[in-house]
């Protein structure tokens, strides 16, 4: 058929940044607000430096948060909220603690009131805690259940060894012995204004916004606590370490490979690097693996970022008696891309891929939020998708060769496996060193 | 607080091989959303072929007239797009998000393979491979796999189409020829049995020409005729329990039959409502009894269709509850106590404000998800295709605030034991 041949696209237009304002508060906090008026409600993201916080305390902290407060209980928090069409939840990565809730827009001074409730007031009453301690405790059961959870913990481990980021999700154990008290002391502590971001994105006015939140947050006063996490120790290749889960039908093939932060002057080529080799679909390494063998369903591989350090992680689950040959075509794409420069289409398809995915990231409220959140977090502001669009599509074919080197050599990658032992030690065994743990 | 509603305009039209289009344009994001949904989903697989729709729908990837494989997702991605394609018990659809500059290529894209996509025997084997990948990913290889969607239907239903795994047992994905493949094409994937939908940043005149260049000549084929599934309602409770050797903790889900989601919309919507009522936040009814007062659960959940796509599918389907519980929990006290609930909202009725924080939060909910232009562009294009009317996407705020405490506290007797299918999680990994 010739009638229909591939249209050519029609060239973006520059990228257009939303309305915005930004102020930092008396009590040191920062509030960002982007109006983005498509839908009548507001997105709220709020990051509270939390870096070296006692893990089980934290994360038990980040449970508890919303289960009262010296004048609403758990349950009026969560009607007063909905009242709104609102809701608030909380989350804890290794450097933050996250609050993260969205509303209907004519809800976000309410919001904005029951969330100062929570920050200045936050009481962790015993039975709501003992509660959350105890759903807590299931939780972390039934994720160490899952096999992509206990691959994740033994990367971790091996990446970062005595680092605090080596350990990001505490044992039930530990959970279980944690009070309200200590609760309340960490939140004394640490949910402090002074260097945490607020960000709110919605039908809005971004002044009005940021007024709303002084007004709301003005008595959330209190100096922070210097969480800084030491820069992360460099990746250690050894051998292949092997996770024993008996009876699995599918082994968990994990790599940690180097990286760099967002501001370096190698991360649009190294972005790039990683689209090539097994970032996204359309990748030499899901084309192997899953498309040629159909070893796999969802491989995939990100830069991870964290303030005190980047990593390229890759993550497979493949057919137990294919574990072997995943591992050949894995160290062979790594190789492949280490040696060898990428094509010229290649690098302009991942290239168009990673401006395209800017734009879309930031077509949503939620996902402008997330954006602005996470970028301010490591000091930046939306401003960067505009550099950062400047900085890829200036990368060559050279430049991506040339980290590809540094960063992707198979040389430098701490790999994981998780999954019958017996049966894929010595698939394995055939293309590099072993050691087995039992866990 | 008054529920807010969204105005985006609606363009409707068939084109003369039957396709129907909607054209839903809003300009507010350089981005836009095209989908493909086709009228066959998992109780349309003939039996001996359990998961047979989810198969073809790898199929529909693997190249076409003028795509060879691969093609598609290089076009997709190299245009800066993302694609994905899921397959439900009513529907198929295929989609992609791109920049706005992209339309016309997934246009395109999605004409050819409704050509016919290239079925060849390497790709029928390289993606039985990578489905049954995905089955041990979803299902055998973790813990709670298939718990409710899989696991729950064969003890409600009695008949085949609703009854069976929509996965597939590997037996049958082995099984299946390319001959299979082409008869369910020509069968189901016609012109006439598809509905085309674009969302986002662009112009009607143009991509309503830029549709009839691309699909215009996509040769005619009617919808095939589509065969009720309905099947009568429990009379006496059902119930079934499993080993999962992966899970450390049990769980346990119900669903009872609600009214046919498209034939008795008005009667169906207040199920909708209900489960939110019954499960949603912290503030709702079963959570804060069986969560916060009772410590018998550690998460409950409430929804409509196995799916959780309440909005997108056809009698008949179920209000379904979903409990994990705490080591040694006990499914029948938690049974027990649903139902005392229910019972309590069924004769006491609904506390001051209940319903109207229910409301709003769904509202919130509902608009959140139609920011994103494929939130957009997939539920008007099921619309279009199971209702004639993609419209509905922004009235349902409005519906939703319309329901009265009268139909949930009506909704709620419905939900009695006898009418119940429950399915019981034992666990079988050490704890």
């Amino acid at each position: 058929m010739t009638k229909h041949s591939l249209p050519d696209l029609v060239p973006d237009s520059k990228i257009k940044l939303p309305r915005q304002a930004e102020r930092t508060l008396a009590s040191g906090l920062t509030v960002i607000a982007l109006r983005r008026a498509a839908v009548p409600l507001v997105e709220l993201r709020l990051r509270v430096p939390f870096g070296r916080a006692p893990l089980p305390r934290a994360t038990l902290l980040s449970q508890a948060l919303f289960t009262g407060t010296g004048s609403m209980s758990s349950i009026d928090i969560a009607a007063e909220l909905q009242a709104v069409g609102g809701g608030l939840s909380a989350g804890l990565d290794p450097d933050r603690l996250l609050i993260t809730g969205n509303a209907l827009a004519g809800g976000l001074d309410r919001m904005l009131e029951i969330l100062a409730g929570v920050l200045t007031d936050a009481t962790y009453p015993v039975e709501e805690v003992a509660t959350e301690r105890e759903r807590l405790v299931d939780h972390i059961q039934v994720a160490q259940s899952q096999p992509a959870h206990l691959a994740r913990t033994a990367l971790l481990k091996r990446m970062y060894g005595r680092h605090p980021y080596a350990v990001q999700t505490p044992e039930p154990d530990q959970v279980k012995g944690v009070r309200p008290a200590q609760l309340r002391t960490l939140h004394a502590d640490r949910v402090r204004p002074d260097g945490a971001v607020l960000v709110l994105v919605g039908d809005l006015s971004p002044d009005k916004a940021i007024d709303a939140a002084d007004k709301a947050l003005g008595s959330w006063t209190g100096p922070g606590k210097d969480g800084d996490i030491p820069p992360v120790p460099r990746l250690e290749p050894g051998p292949l370490l092997l996770v024993d889960r008996p009876g699995a039908v599918q082994s968990s093939l994990r790599l940690a490979l180097p990286a760099v932060p967002r501001t370096h002057p190698d991360h649009a080529a190294l972005q790039l690097a990683n689209l090539v080799f097994g970032g996204y679909f359309s990748s030499r390494w899901v084309e192997n693996i899953r498309e040629d063998k159909g070893y796999t369903y969802g491989p995939h591989t990100a830069i991870e970022h964290f303030i005190a350090g980047s990593a390229l992680v890759a993550a497979a689950e493949v057919a137990t008696e294919v574990t072997g040959p995943s591992l050949l075509e894995t160290m062979y794409e790594l190789g492949r891309i280490a040696s060898l420069p990428p094509g010229e289409e290649e690098l302009e398809q991942a290239r168009r891929y990673a401006l395209g995915t800017l734009r879309l990231g930031m077509s949503t409220q939620a996902g402008l939020a997330g954006l602005a959140s996470m970028y301010a977090s490591f000091g930046l502001r939306l401003d960067y998708l505009t550099e950062h669009s400047a900085a890829l599509s200036s990368v060559t074919r050279e430049e991506v060769a040339e980290v590809a080197a540094r960063y992707l050599a198979p040389a430098r990658a701490v790999t994981v496996v998780l999954g019958d032992a017996d049966r894929v030690e010595n698939q394995l065994a055939a293309l590099t060193t072993v050691e087995r743990n039992r866990e | 607080m008054k529920i807010p509603a969204t105005k985006y305009p609606v363009e409707r039209f068939t084109l003369d091989n039957g396709l129907r289009v909607v054209l839903t344009p809003d300009r507010s994001a350089p981005v836009v959303g095209v989908t493909v949904v086709y009228d066959v989903g998992i109780r349309s697989e003939p039996e001996g072929r359990t998961g047979f729709a989810h198969l073809f729908e790898h199929l529909m990837f693997q190249g076409s007239a003028n795509l060879e494989k691969l093609a598609h997702f290089r076009h997709v991605q190299g245009a800066g797009g993302s694609f994905n394609g899921s397959t439900h018990l009513d529907y198929t659809d295929y989609f992609e998000v791109l920049p706005a500059g992209g339309l016309e290529r997934a246009l395109f894209l999605e004409a050819d393979r409704m050509r016919g996509p290239r079925l060849t025997e390497e790709n029928l084997r390289n993606q039985v491979d990578v489905v049954k990948a995905e089955i041990r990913v979803n299902v055998l290889n973790r813990p709670y796999g298939g718990f409710p969607w899989l696991k729950l239907p064969p003890v409600m239903f009695e008949t085949f189409p609703n009854a069976h795994d929509g996965y597939g047992s590997f037996e049958d994905l082995e099984s299946a020829t390319v001959a299979d493949a082409q008869e369910f094409f020509e069968r189901y994937y016609a012109s006439g049995n598809a509905v085309l939908a674009v969302a986002g940043d662009f112009d009607v005149t143009t991509t309503t020409r830029l549709v009839e260049k691309h699909f215009g000549d996509v040769p005619a084929r009617p919808a095939p005729s589509r065969p009720d599934f309905a099947e009568p309602d429990l009379t006496e409770e059902k119930r079934s329990t499993y080993t999962d050797q992966l899970a450390p903790l049990p769980a346990v889900a119900s669903g009872w039959r609600v009214p046919d989601p498209i034939g008795d919309f008005t009667g169906y919507l207040p199920y909708v409502v209900l489960a939110e009522v019954l499960t949603d936040g912290d503030a709702s009814r079963l959570v804060e009894r069986l969560v916060q007062r009772d410590r018998i659960v550690t998460s409950i959940g409430g929804y409509i269709g196995f799916m959780g796509d309440e909005y997108q599918v056809r009698n008949p389907t179920a209000l379904l509850l979903q409990a994990h519980m705490p080591p040694g929990g006990d499914a029948e006290k938690v049974l027990r106590i649903v139902d005392e609930e229910v019972d309590r909202l069924a004769t006491g009725g609904l506390k001051p404000g209940e319903l109207a924080r229910t409301q709003a939060r769904m509202a919130t909910h509902h608009l959140r998800d139609t920011d994103a232009v494929l939130g957009r562009a997939l539920p008007m294009a099921v619309l279009e295709e199971q209702r004639g009317h993609p419209g509905l996407l922004n009235e349902l705020p409005k519906l939703i605030s319309e329901v009265t405490e009268a139909q949930i506290v009506a909704a709620a007797a419905t939900l009695q034991p006898i009418r119940r299918a429950t399915v019981e999680v034992v666990p079988g990994a050490r704890q």
